[in-house]
């Protein structure tokens, strides 16, 4: 081990393992910065610090797509956006559909199933496709409803909270100094607004991003300490699976290594958030990563498929939670 | 009825060698018809997907 990460580690072992302090923004880059041979070491030290501050319960969710497409946003990642020539179409899944999709997200044991739609903003349209939809779930299926419908206005917070929606998610997608690059459509500090006022509501805050969008090192450590400093409630750490017709379409997939490295330093950075394994962890790490970030601090996954794309099999997922002995959060543990 | 276009990329299936398009439909719904190289209307919910060509019908996977 290298002299430098044995000073970081063994720093985080006493501040964030012992004590249940994230590690400050100078130490998650030198997590990022760690080499090859020092990931398995750190990995083993996020792993516990999740099972001290977290538990061994994984939180298991799946997430739909409302409203697919014909955004008016221009994040530089997105297949959905309506200004770039991706071959994914506009199109809205109906209430059946989607009672159904929740449905079949409850039989894997899920406590979580995410509600998510394309849009700058929710308009009236889509807020009542939400009140219909997130009643008919209510009505027909036992889990935790949460919703991700871009920026909010207070109004549209209250009448999300009356939905009984539990958790919002609202992605930072990057560290602020890096944002201007990905989004010109809107701003970083717009988006940290509706995280305010979710916060405030008393809904479970869910804020992460991607990684590897083509940001520093120092970038990635600043937006963990960013999201850090805004304590979510949970963290999905995407990685990039460049979609074809986007301005980052032709951005290689990151190293699995630094894949790797950036769980580690996300953990050592928030102890104690849920910190899920979302989109493309198969592109970027394969289906031996799904084992590995699990014992490196992950402890929560998004299940079967994504909005566009595609996942493992939910089936693959459980029978490596089940191999690894850790239990799925039941719903009772989370109300 | 004869396959012509990628599902994947929508360009003719005569063209090129489309591996890394089979590759990445492993992990991608079908987005162009094959008949008709029209984009369809998919939805992706978490066990499957179903993918629409207003002129040849639904796909599904589930």
């Amino acid at each position: 081990m290298s002299t430098s990460s044995v000073s970081v580690l063994d720093r985080a072992r006493t501040r964030v393992l012992a004590e249940g302090q994230g590690l400050e923004e100078a130490d998650i880059l030198e997590v990022l910065r760690l080499p090859d041979e020092d990931i398995p070491a750190a990995l083993q030290l996020a792993h516990e610090v999740r099972m001290r501050w977290c538990g061994p319960e994984v939180e298991v969710e799946g997430i739909v797509s409302l409203k697919t497409g014909g955004c008016p946003e221009d994040c530089h990642f997105c297949s959905q956006s309506g200004l770039f020539s991706s071959p994914v179409r506009s199109v809205w899944l109906d209430i059946p559909s989607l009672v159904k999709a929740a449905q079949q997200t409850a039989a894997t044991g899920a406590s979580e199933f995410c509600i998510v739609a394309a849009v700058r903003g929710p308009d009236a349209k889509l807020m009542q496709q939400m009140r219909d939809g997130v009643k008919a779930i209510k009505e027909a299926v036992d889990i935790n409803v949460a919703a991700s419908l871009g920026m909010l206005s207070q109004e549209q917070v209250d009448d999300l909270v009356d939905m009984g929606i539990h958790r919002y998610n609202h992605n930072l997608e990057t560290c602020r100094s890096y944002f201007p690059n990905v989004v010109t459509t809107h701003s970083w500090e717009e988006r940290w607004g509706t995280l305010k006022m979710v916060r405030d509501s008393g809904m479970e805050v869910c804020c992460g991003g991607i990684i590897g969008l083509g940001e520093t090192l120092e970038q990635r450590a600043e937006f963990a300490a960013q999201l850090a400093e805004l304590q979510p409630d949970e963290v999905p750490l995407n990685f990039l699976n460049p979609r074809p017709g986007t301005p980052l379409g032709d951005q290689p997939v990151m190293d699995p290594k630094d894949a790797l490295r950036a769980i580690a330093a996300f953990r050592l950075a928030l102890p104690r958030t849920i910190l899920r394994y979302a989109g493309g962890r198969e592109i970027t790490l394969g289906d031996l990563g799904t084992r590995e970030g699990l014992l490196g601090g992950i402890n929560a996954v998004i299940v079967g498929n994504y909005l566009t794309t595609l996942g493992r099999p939910a089936t693959s997922d459980l029978d490596l939670l089940a191999e690894l002995k850790m239990p799925v959060k039941a719903l009772s543990a989370t109300l | 009825m004869e396959t012509t276009y990628c599902d994947r990329c929508g360009e003719p299936t005569g063209t090129g060698t489309h591996d890394s398009c089979r590759a990445a439909r492993q992990l991608e719904p079908p987005r162009f018809c094959t008949h008709c190289r029209r984009r369809m209307k998919v939805q992706v919910v978490p066990t499957g997907w179903t993918a629409t060509c207003a002129e040849h019908g639904t796909l599904a996977a589930h």
